[in-house]
C-alpha cells in the first residue's frame, strides 16, 4: 500500500466519521442532562432529507444545513416534551422517534431518490496547515463542516466541564433532586440540551446527503445513528473521546470501501459489517474499563424527574 | 440576656390532613448561640424547621428575620435571607467535585467557572472553622462526615447566618460527632446562629446554649444552659401520659422460644450496627423493644427473620440454632414477621388480597393442585380471613395498595397469624394507624399472646409498649441497655435509657 492510498483512506476516515461525530456530540449533550434519546437514527434521516431538499431548492448547501438543524431540533422537542414534561419512558419515546423519522424521511424524499446534488460544499485547503505533508491532506483539505466539527469538540468540552451552564447540565443528569434543591431549573435545562442535541444530530444527517454521498437515498444513514449512540458510551460522555471514536469508525468504513476497489478477495458484505462488529467489540472492552475505573453513565440517565416523588 | 434575635418564628401553626404538626410554636435563634430543638419522632421538629427553611408554608404565624417580617416561598428565599438547612439526607452530587457542589445554583457564579478562585475561597472558609476538606476531591470519595462538612461549607459560602442541622449526628461516628461539635462552636463564636435538631439527650448536655422541647407539636419548655437537667428533659420530652393496661390473661410460659445471644451485625452502610445483643422471649410473652428509631431495631428484626446476615453471636428459635438460615427455612420454623414497611417488605402493593394471602402458604397442599395453584381454595381461604379479621375490602381482586393502613395491617397480620406461628416479630405495627385501627391491631397481638405465641414487639411508642409488654428491653446504639418487667418500670426510666444514659434496670434475661 503506497502513501497516496494511505492518505486517501485516512482523509476519507475523517469525512466518513464526521456525520457520526455530530450525532454523537448531540447525544452527549442530551445524555449529560439525563435524557437518553434513541431517536438519533430518525433525527439524522429527517435532517438528511430536509437538508437535501432545501439545498436543492435554494441551490445553497448552507441553507440546507440550517433547515436540517431546525428539523433535528424539532424532532428532539417532541422527545423532550414526552420524556421531560409527560415523564414518558425515554427508551420507548426514542424508539418511536426513530421509526417516525425513518418513515417521514422516506415519504418526504420519495421523488428525490437518486438525484445528485449540484451544489455540494466545496473543499477548502487551510493555509499553512493544509500544506504540511501527510497531515495536511488528511486533516486540512476538507469542506467547512469538517472544520466546524473540529471547533465544536473543544467548544463543547469547555461548555461541559468549565462553565456554569455545563455544571448545571451535569448536575441535572446526575442528581436532579439535589440540583433542584439549590435552585437549578431541571426541566428547562433538560429541554435545552435535548433540543441542542437534536440540532447537532440533524446536521450530522445532512452531512451525509449534502457532502459524504452527496445525494438522497432512503435509509441512507444505515445504522450510523445507532453507532453514534454506542459511541457516546465508550466516549464516556466526553466530546474529545467522541472525536477519536468517530474517526475510528469512519476509518473502518473507508477501509471497507477502499478494499473493494483494490479487488481484495473479501466479501463486500463482510466489509460492510465491519463497523458494526467493531461497535460490539469496543463496547465490551470499554464497558469493562469503565467498570474498573468507576466511570458510569450520568446517574439519572433515563429517569424522568418528578419533584413530588420521594 | 437580651441579645438580638437573628430569626424569630412566632406562633407557627402547620396542619397536615388529620394532624396538627405545629400548634402555635414560638422559636428563636440568637446571635452566637447553639439552640437545640429536642423532641421525639413525630413531635413536629422537622416540620418546624421545614417552615424555617422555606419548604413548607405555615398555616398561621410569621417568620421574622433581623426584625423584618418575611415570607418564604421556596428554599431559595430562605437561603437568600441567610438561613441554611442541612438535611439528614445530603443533597450532594457524587460525580462532581466538592467545589462544584458548593457553587452549584449559586447566583454569584460567573458563566465561565474560575475553579481556582473558588477553591481558594473554600480553603479560606474551611481553615477559618476547622473544616478540613479538599475542594478538588470528588464527593463520592468522601466519608459521611466529610460530606456533611461539604454541606456546611455550601451554606457558609452562600452567606448563611443561621445554620439548621437536622439530626446531624445520626450518620456520624463518635469521632466525627466530636469534630462536628467543635466546628459548630467555632461558628457560633463567629456570630452565627446554630439550630441543632436531635432526640439525643447526650447532645443537649454537651452542646446546647439553650434548648426548646417540643411534644406533640407544642413547645413544652425553653430552657437555658443553667436550667438543663437530664431527668427533667426526659420527662418533658416523653410526657407523662396515663398508661392504661390492657387485660392480659395469665402469665407468660417458661418455654424459651427465641434466644438471642450476643448477636452482631452490620448496617446497610457496612458499619457495626448490632453490637452484642442478648435477650430471650418466652412463649405467651410480649417482649417489647423500646428505643429511638435508628438504634438497630430494624436490623434486629431482620437478623432474626434471616433477612440480614449475622456477623457474630447465635440465634435459637424453639431450641434450634437458626443463625445463618435462609428466610424460608426460618419461616418453616414457624416464625411470623410484620415488618415496618407493610407495603414494601410485608405485602406486594400491586397484587390482590388473594395473591398476598397466598404468598407464604402457596406451597401447602390445600392451595395446590399438582404444579398449579388451587385458586378456588385460595378464594375460599381469603374470604374466611377477611371476615374473621374484619378487613374492609372492595374486592378480593383489587390491588392491595388501594387499601387503608389499618386494613393493610390487619391483612398482613391475618396472613402471618394463620401460619400458626411460635414466634411473631412485629416492627412498629401501629405506625401511621388511627386509634381504632391501633386498638384492633393491639387486640390481635394480645389474643396471640394469650394463645401462647412469643411476640417480639419493636416500637417507638412508649404508650404501646407499656400497654402490651410483659417485659421491656431498651435498645440504644446497637446494645440492650436494660431489660425490665413492664410493671416495675416507668416512662421516665425507659426514656432515660432510650437516650443512652447509664442503665439502672437490672439485666435480667
Amino acid at each position: 500500500m503506497n502513501q497516496d492510498i494511505l492518505v486517501a483512506i485516512l482523509a476519507t476516515a475523517i469525512t466518513a466519521g464526521t456525520p457520526i461525530l455530530f450525532a454523537a456530540l448531540g447525544e452527549i449533550l442530551a445524555e449529560r442532562a439525563g435524557v437518553l434519546n434513541l431517536g438519533v437514527e430518525g433525527m439524522m434521516l429527517v435532517g438528511a432529507v430536509c437538508g437535501f431538499i432545501c439545498a436543492l431548492q435554494t441551490a445553497n448547501p448552507w441553507a440546507g444545513m440550517f433547515l436540517a438543524m431546525l428539523a433535528g431540533g424539532l424532532l428532539a422537542l417532541i422527545h423532550a416534551f414526552l420524556t421531560v414534561t409527560m415523564k414518558a419512558n425515554q427508551v420507548v419515546s426514542g424508539l418511536a422517534l426513530t421509526m417516525f423519522g425513518t418513515g417521514l424521511s422516506g415519504y418526504l424524499g420519495k421523488s428525490y431518490v437518486g438525484t445528485a446534488l449540484p451544489v455540494p460544499f466545496e473543499n477548502y485547503t487551510v493555509p499553512v496547515l493544509g500544506n504540511i505533508p501527510l497531515l495536511g491532506p488528511v486533516f486540512f483539505q476538507h469542506d467547512p463542516m469538517v472544520y466546524i466539527s473540529y471547533l465544536l469538540v473543544p467548544a463543547l468540552w469547555f461548555l461541559i466541564f468549565r462553565t456554569k451552564a455545563g455544571l448545571h447540565m451535569r448536575a441535572v443528569g446526575e442528581n436532579p433532586a439535589a440540583a433542584d434543591s439549590v435552585g437549578v431549573n431541571v426541566f428547562l435545562t433538560r429541554y435545552i440540551y435535548v433540543i441542542a442535541g437534536g440540532m447537532l444530530t440533524g446536521i450530522g444527517g445532512a452531512y451525509l446527503s449534502l457532502n459524504y454521498v452527496p445525494s438522497w437515498m432512503e435509509n441512507m444513514t444505515a445504522g450510523r445513528g445507532w453507532i453514534a449512540v454506542a459511541l457516546v458510551i465508550f466516549a464516556t460522555w466526553n466530546p474529545v473521546h467522541a472525536l477519536w471514536g468517530s474517526y475510528l469508525f469512519g476509518g473502518i468504513d473507508a477501509l471497507g470501501f477502499r478494499l473493494q476497489t483494490l479487488n481484495v478477495l473479501v466479501s463486500p458484505y463482510f466489509l460492510k459489517m465491519l463497523p458494526y462488529l467493531l461497535t460490539i467489540a469496543v463496547l465490551i472492552l470499554v464497558t469493562r474499563r469503565n467498570m474498573v475505573n468507576r466511570i458510569g453513565s450520568p446517574r439519572a440517565l433515563g429517569l424522568p424527574y418528578d419533584r413530588e416523588e420521594r | 440576656m437580651t441579645a438580638p434575635y437573628l430569626v424569630e418564628l412566632k406562633n407557627i401553626t402547620k396542619r397536615f390532613p388529620g394532624v396538627v404538626a405545629n400548634d402555635g410554636v414560638d422559636f428563636n435563634v440568637r446571635k452566637g448561640e447553639i439552640h437545640v430543638l429536642l423532641g421525639e419522632n413525630g413531635s413536629g421538629k422537622s416540620t418546624l424547621m421545614s417552615v424555617l427553611a422555606g419548604l413548607y408554608r405555615p398555616d398561621k404565624g410569621e417568620i421574622v428575620v433581623d426584625g423584618t417580617r418575611r415570607v418564604f416561598r421556596s428554599p431559595r428565599d430562605a437561603i437568600k435571607a441567610g438561613i441554611g438547612m442541612i438535611h439528614q439526607h445530603f443533597k450532594l452530587i457524587d460525580s462532581l467535585t466538592v467545589a462544584e457542589n458548593v457553587i452549584l445554583g449559586d447566583d454569584s457564579t460567573p458563566p465561565v467557572l474560575r475553579l481556582q478562585d473558588i477553591q481558594r475561597k473554600l480553603e479560606e472558609l474551611s481553615k477559618k472553622y476547622g473544616l478540613h476538606i479538599n475542594p478538588s476531591s470528588m464527593v463520592w470519595q468522601l466519608s459521611l462526615g466529610e460530606k456533611q462538612r461539604v454541606e456546611i461549607v455550601k451554606m457558609l459560602y452562600r452567606g448563611s447566618r443561621v445554620l439548621v442541622l437536622d439530626e446531624p449526628t445520626a450518620v456520624l461516628t463518635p469521632q466525627e460527632t466530636h469534630e462536628l461539635f467543635h466546628i459548630l462552636r467555632e461558628m457560633a463564636k463567629a456570630g452565627r446562629g446554630i439550630v441543632l435538631i436531635t432526640h439525643k439527650m447526650q447532645e443537649v448536655m454537651e452542646i446546647a446554649d439553650r434548648v426548646t422541647v417540643l411534644r406533640r407539636g407544642k413547645v413544652v419548655a425553653t430552657l437555658t444552659r443553667e436550667q438543663i437537667n437530664r431527668r427533667e428533659l426526659a420527662w418533658l420530652m416523653v410526657g407523662r401520659d396515663v398508661v392504661i393496661q390492657y387485660k392480659k390473661k395469665g402469665s407468660p410460659g417458661n418455654k424459651k422460644v427465641l434466644e438471642v445471644d450476643n448477636v452482631h451485625c452490620l448496617s446497610d452502610l457496612g458499619r457495626p450496627c448490632l453490637k452484642g445483643v442478648s435477650f430471650t422471649v418466652h412463649s405467651g410473652e410480649i417482649f417489647g423493644i423500646a428505643g429511638v428509631a435508628g438504634n438497630g431495631q430494624r436490623e434486629l428484626a431482620e437478623v432474626i427473620t434471616g433477612l440480614r446476615p449475622v456477623t457474630g453471636g447465635k440465634i435459637m428459635i424453639d431450641g434450634i440454632d437458626t443463625t445463618g438460615l435462609s428466610p424460608r427455612q426460618i419461616i418453616d420454623r414457624r416464625v411470623a414477621y410484620v415488618p415496618d414497611d407493610r407495603l414494601g417488605t410485608g405485602l406486594v402493593p400491586g397484587l390482590s388480597a388473594v395473591d398476598n394471602f397466598m404468598l407464604k402458604s402457596y406451597r401447602q397442599s390445600v392451595l395446590r393442585r399438582g404444579p398449579l395453584l388451587n385458586k378456588r381454595a385460595a378464594y375460599q381461604n381469603s374470604r374466611e380471613l377477611v371476615k374473621q379479621f374484619e378487613i374492609q375490602i372492595s374486592s378480593l381482586d383489587a390491588p392491595v395498595k388501594l387499601m387503608s393502613g389499618g386494613n393493610l395491617q390487619r391483612l398482613l397480620l391475618a396472613r402471618e397469624i394463620t401460619s400458626e406461628p411460635l414466634l411473631l416479630v412485629a416492627v412498629y405495627p401501629i405506625r401511621g394507624l388511627d386509634i381504632k385501627a391501633t386498638q384492633s391491631v393491639h387486640n390481635i397481638l394480645l389474643q396471640q399472646r394469650d394463645k401462647g405465641v412469643a411476640i417480639l414487639l419493636i416500637s417507638e411508642d412508649l404508650d404501646e409498649l407499656f400497654k402490651l409488654s410483659d417485659r421491656i428491653g431498651v435498645i440504644y446504639d446497637g446494645r440492650i441497655t436494660g431489660i425490665m418487667p413492664a410493671e416495675m418500670t416507668d416512662v421516665e426510666e425507659v426514656g432515660l435509657l432510650m437516650m443512652g444514659s447509664a442503665g439502672t434496670g437490672e439485666m435480667a434475661t
